[in-house]
This record gives structure tokens, C-alpha cells and sequence, in this order.
């Protein structure tokens, strides 16, 4: 009979069990690949705020299907519907996953009750990048909030989600801080459900 | 020296170094690793591509070569993944620079210390 005393063969595919996957690539690979994702959304677009939203149209993509994998492999199967959960969520989980370690640190924003701000010593994307002076306030991090952008959304907790960089004494290379500031409709739900 | 000085001396030793090839009386001969002048010495190291890096020190400054190799290492880094640096320009990489002059201060702090 099929199946006894060896590997358990299965008839179809899609029920063969989701395994955990190779859990380590190589970073100069990645590199490589984001270098060239890069190079060829600049010769695409004319200026530099459309050279973000490509990346975070192409973030957005990439963090709808880790939402997805992540809820089914990690989490049981069960949907956050609290900001918090999410956000520690993103903060933990996502990054761990992607990155390998959790994010630096997650605030909340002073000025406005819809922002918080996920920061970052050094992206792991921006690691080998360095943006020529000419390219001002471009940051190679529109990718991860893109990420980020299509987790949330995903998630049911609209959002706008930018990367920005802070400057911090002491350092020669600046901080990274992804901003989010959540839509009306989840701060609403949110008071709503106390 | 700026950019305009720099690029001649790079390619002065470029041509210097592709005559030393056929300029050599044993066969074999692949690269000028070593060029000892009498106020410096001038280490070249040439990686598997073709790729030259030199550096210029003091006369009897050791261990030069490994010097050449952490920086071939930090170049195929911060330059090559760069996605804003165009092939064979001059290196104009924040990341690099940082990286190339914290490398070079080790060194000299290791050097001073023996």
C-alpha cells in the first residue's frame, strides 16, 4: 500500500502540509536583486516621488502575501482587530520573519493620536546604500513601509505608511523611522471598541 | 589631490602595470605587487576580475596586502550593491567612505600599538 514504512506521498498537491521553508538567504543575493529592482524603477519614472510609490507599490505586494503566510503558519489562523495587536504584530512577527530580528522599537506618535513610528538603527535593505546627495529626501525604506503598508491593509487597518530619515547626534549615519498614520475609520472602530 | 589628479595617476598605473607583463624576463609574469620607491612604498593588489587597487605608504609599512583585501571586500560591498553607483565612475559612496576610513584607523592604531 502506498504510504507505509516510507514518506507519506501525497495525491494532490495542495494537500501536501505548508512546510517552514528555507529560513536563511543570503543577504548579498537580496542585495543584489533590490539593487537591481531599484535601478530599474529609475529608468521608468521622471522624478523621485514616483521612484517611492513604485517601491512601495512593489512593498505592498510582498507584505499582502506575508500577512497571509504568516496568519496561517505562525498565528493559527486567528485575525488581530485591535491597533495594538496588529501593530506588535508588524513589530515582532513581520520583522522577525523578514529581517530576522524584531524592529529597534515602536511608538506612538506625541502630535497626532492616528501616528505611530516602528524605528530602526539601519534597514536592512538601506545596509549597502548610500543616496547621492542630488537624490535629497529619497529613502531606499519606501519598500519596507510599502511592506508594511500591505500588512496593515490587508489586515482590515487602512493606513498611510511613510520612511523618513531622522538624524541622530553622535552617529554619522542617520536613523530610520517607518511613520504610519492610520485612516479615520480604525481610529473610530478602535475608540468603538473601547 | 582631487578627482582630475587622481584619475591620471590611476591610469599612468594602469598602462605601467599592463607593460610590466610583457616587460618581464621569466615567464608567468601576472602583476607589479610591490613598488618601492625612495620616499614610498606603493602595494598593488589585482582581484580575479581585473580590478586594481592600489595603496601608497610609507616606506617598511607592513601588512598592506590584507589592508588591499578588506578593502576589495568593502568595495564589492558598498559600491557593487549600490543601486546609484554607475560601473567604472569615480566612487562617490557615503557608506563606503565611512566604512574605508574606519578600516584605514584600525590598521593605524594596530600598527602604532606593536
Amino acid at each position: 500500500m502506498i504510504g507505509t514504512g516510507k514518506i507519506k506521498q501525497y495525491a494532490n498537491v495542495l494537500d501536501k502540509p505548508l512546510g517552514k521553508g528555507k529560513q536563511e538567504v543570503s543577504l548579498s543575493a537580496f542585495a543584489f536583486l533590490f539593487s537591481e529592482l531599484v535601478q530599474y524603477n529609475q529608468t521608468q519614472v521622471d522624478n523621485i516621488s514616483e521612484l517611492e510609490t513604485r517601491l512601495e507599490d512593489a512593498g505592498y505586494a510582498v507584505g499582502a502575501r506575508v500577512l497571509e503566510l504568516l496568519c496561517h503558519r505562525d498565528k493559527g489562523n486567528r485575525r488581530e482587530t485591535r491597533l495594538l495587536g496588529i501593530l506588535s504584530f508588524v513589530h515582532s512577527t513581520v520583522w522577525k520573519v523578514l529581517f530576522g530580528k524584531v524592529a529597534d522599537s515602536l511608538e506612538k506618535g506625541t502630535e497626532h493620536e492616528d501616528e505611530y513610528m516602528i524605528s530602526e538603527k539601519e534597514l536592512l535593505v538601506n545596509r549597502f546604500i548610500s543616496i547621492p546627495k542630488d537624490m535629497g529626501t529619497f529613502h531606499c525604506g519606501a519598500f519596507v513601509a510599502g511592506i508594511v503598508k500591505g500588512v496593515l491593509e490587508n489586515a482590515g487597518f487602512p493606513a498611510v505608511v511613510t520612511a523618513h530619515f531622522v538624524p541622530v547626534e553622535g552617529q554619522q549615519r542617520p536613523r530610520t523611522t517607518i511613520l504610519i498614520k492610520f485612516a479615520e475609520e480604525v481610529l473610530r472602530r478602535e475608540a468603538r471598541l473601547g | 589631490m582631487d578627482t582630475n589628479d587622481s584619475l591620471r595617476v590611476a591610469s599612468l598605473w594602469h598602462s605601467m602595470h599592463a607593460i610590466s607583463q610583457q616587460l618581464s624576463p621569466t615567464t608567468g609574469c601576472s602583476e607589479i605587487e610591490l613598488l618601492e620607491a625612495n620616499t614610498f612604498d606603493l602595494h598593488c593588489f589585482q582581484s580575479l576580475t581585473g580590478s586594481k587597487f592600489f595603496v601608497v605608504c610609507k616606506l617598511g609599512t607592513q601588512h598592506m596586502e590584507a589592508l588591499l583585501k578588506v578593502v576589495y571586500e568593502l568595495y564589492t560591498d558598498y559600491v557593487l550593491k549600490n543601486p546609484f553607483y554607475e560601473m567604472k565612475m569615480p566612487i562617490r559612496c557615503e557608506v563606503f567612505d565611512i566604512n574605508l576610513t574606519q578600516t584605514v584607523q584600525k590598521d593605524r592604531v594596530a600598527l602604532l600599538g606593536r
